[in-house]
């Protein structure tokens, strides 16, 4: 396959066009998204290419047009919405939890609901309390949904693609912050299989960092300067957050002992605390120190730079969680 | 205008068969309820037959509609099957979604039926989903969202209202007012009129005796023959009564004094329908009661079918959850 250099957002958009040109039953809907792009330009040329019915602007009305996705699925299309930012995710929420979600199985397996939900999430852009979160354990404890995290351009294109054409509803949250990354991506790469779950990124025996989007490269960069020390971190980006596959990571940690999660939002009901309890239930005997979660102090984001930069985990710190558990 | 009185002698008897069917049904889990026979939550339709019937009889295979906790009626009106739906009801394995929705969540998709909700205003985003579907794929459907008065005041009913408006959707509104959402009357509850607000946001809107057949029928045809061809969305608000209460079990101690039993003295939509076609000489008096013995033994045959059908096994619970998990 030919691999190409793309930001996350051109991996976005090449996967959106070719799994639209792919599938006819494939729409997008959103705030923005038609005539402009988007407002991070995730859906830059759709509108030209696809045309208004199958690139759609919504009126700024969450709740409706993630409702009316519902409505698209249980009748034949495969709808994408757009969340322009993941804190939206809040004023949908009905829609997608006691909707979405369950629809399926109160109909007792007889629907199914193709839906893709992306939704970009993150701080570091000074954007204030109500744009930075990712919200990516907000649904973490809700049956029937797939929840994905895309850390880089090659995750973002694949696992949208694996997500668009999966016959239940998935949660893709992606990060502005790594709008304008750049990576290698695999044109064209069939993408079945591509929501399994955990992929280790750099190999190590001393430590397992795990961690989500944006944090990944901060984890691999806190790897960087762990291994100058003479530590050597295996770092795990855990891509899928629900169904969660903790396996590679209690195989992990039986290597190398110890366990550090990242990620980008309050210890309290994240996804590190089930990772926590999952690997001190099945590999207990192999700790050889309690394991650490890294996160943000519990307080929403703040807004002046020199706030949330001493809010959103550094490599810095995460290197120093793994030193104190040497 | 499609009067109701030009309906055909068949026409006529099957709508009222399933307004029948619907009282039946509907008086029928009243006294299982009662009886401690069905478990957790039903909201009961009757009273309210001429609104879904009137409004459903102007419907076929090619359009849906999104219903509310108060489903039942909505379930019959669209056709679904009443075996599978009393089998739900009871929790059975049988039921239409396997007992794993219940009263609430009652949906088949081969009917056009999108579900129950349980979610007060629910639907009516659905609706603008089904109705999108119909309108980019020409199917020529329509979709159509029952909603309460409580329901009218959620922000997802408004929010759709504006959604169907600005895409030009076939999508129809029909705000059943039952006076109550839940215990809490109309009057405290909803501010404005529900015309006004329909008009409001660009749509269509008509007031409606919602106990009436042949004006629910009148006002439905206006609005899906609108929809149908391209006109766009309506709003059709019907004003009625639900002879129990909120849910069963409920004490109903915010109604007046007599309300129900004046009520249906004065304006029972099945009487109605039986007087006004009799009037007009299209049927027999003979011809009603016959539809009467029939539904009664159909109801009695699904109802003792569903008590005697197996439960699901534990084995059930742990599946339809995803697809290929």
């Amino acid at each position: 396959m030919p691999t190409e250099e793309l930001t996350y957002r051109e991996a976005i958009v090449a996967a959106l066009r070719e799994e639209m040109q792919r599938d006819p039953t494939t729409l997008i809907m959103g705030e923005d998204i038609g005539a402009s792009g988007g407002p991070f330009k995730t859906c830059l040329g759709l509108y030209e290419e696809f045309g208004p019915a199958r690139v759609r602007d919504t009126p700024i009305a969450e709740t409706g047009f993630v409702g009316a996705a519902l409505g698209l699925a249980l009748t034949g299309f495969r709808p994408i919405v757009e969340i322009m930012f993941s804190d939206f995710l809040g004023v949908c929420f009905d829609q997608i939890v006691n909707g979405i979600a369950k629809h399926r199985f109160m109909s007792g397996g007889r629907v199914k609901v193709p839906l893709v939900i992306r939704s970009i999430g993150g701080g570091g852009l000074r954007f204030g309390a109500q744009h930075s979160q990712t919200g990516e354990s907000w649904m973490l404890s809700v049956p029937g949904l797939k929840i994905v995290c895309a850390s880089a351009p090659d995750v973002a294109y694949t696992m949208l693609k694996a997500a668009i054409r999966d016959d239940n509803p998935v949660l893709v949250i992606e990060h502005k912050a790594l709008l304008s990354t750049k990576g290698d991506v695999a044109i064209g790469t069939e993408p079945d299989g591509a929501l399994s779950g955990p992929k280790i990124l750099r190999t190590g025996s001393d430590a397992t960092i795990v961690a989500s989007l944006a944090m990944v490269p901060r984890a691999l960069a806190a790897a960087d300067l762990l291994s100058a020390g003479g530590i050597e971190a295996e770092v795990i980006d855990i891509r899928v957050l629900r169904p969660m596959d903790t396996r590679p990571i209690c195989k992990s940690v039986r290597k190398t002992h110890r366990l550090v999660t990242v990620e980008e939002q309050a210890q309290v009901g994240g996804w590190g605390a089930e990772v926590a309890a999952q690997v001190v239930h099945e590999a207990f005997d192999y700790l050889d120190a309690p394991p650490a979660r890294v996160c943000l102090p519990d307080y929403p984001l703040p807004y002046s730079p020199v706030l949330e930069d001493a809010a959103l985990p550094s490599p810095e710190a995460i290197a120093a969680a793994v030193r104190a558990l040497m | 205008m499609a009067s109701g009185l030009q309906l055909s002698r068949d026409q006529l008897l099957q709508a009222y068969r399933q307004m029948r069917l619907i009282r039946d049904f509907e008086e029928t889990v009243h006294e299982e309820f009662s009886a401690g026979a069905i478990p957790g939550f039903v909201h009961l339709y009757a009273g309210e037959e001429a609104c879904g019937v009137g409004v459903c009889t102007h419907l076929d295979e090619r359009d849906a509609i999104a219903s509310t906790h108060r489903g039942h009626g909505h379930c019959i009106a669209k056709g679904c099957d009443i075996d599978g739906m009393m089998h739900e009801i009871f929790g059975r394995r049988a039921g239409l979604c396997g007992g794993k929705g219940g009263s609430m969540h009652i949906a088949d998709l081969s009917k056009g039926m999108l579900g129950a909700n349980g979610i007060v205003g629910g639907g009516p985003p659905l609706i603008c989903g089904a109705a999108l579907t119909a309108k980019t794929l020409k199917t020529g459907g329509v979709a159509v969202a029952f909603v309460g008065d409580g329901g009218s005041n959620q922000g997802t009913t408004l929010e759709s209202y504006n959604l169907a408006k600005v895409w030009n959707l076939p999508a129809i509104f029909v705000v059943e007012d039952n006076g109550y959402a839940e215990s809490t009357g109309t009057k405290y509850s909803v501010g404005g009129s529900q015309v006004q607000r329909g008009q409001g946001f660009g749509l269509p809107a008509v007031e409606v005796d919602g106990s009436d057949f042949f004006a629910v029928y009148e006002v439905a045809g206006e609005a899906v023959e609108r929809a149908r061809g391209g006109g766009g969305p309506t709003l059709i608000h019907a004003r009625l009564l639900r002879y129990y209460g909120h849910f069963e079990g409920d004490a109903t101690t915010y109604r007046g004094p007599g309300e129900v039993a004046s009520y249906k003295a004065a304006k029972d939509p099945l009487m109605q329908f039986r007087n006004r076609v009799i009037e007009a000489s299209l049927l027999k008096p003979d011809e009603f009661d016959a539809v009467d013995g029939e539904v009664k033994q159909t109801v009695a045959r699904t109802l003792t079918q569903a008590k005697a059908a197996p439960m699901p096994t534990e084995a059930d619970l742990l599946t339809d959850v995803y697809n290929r998990y």
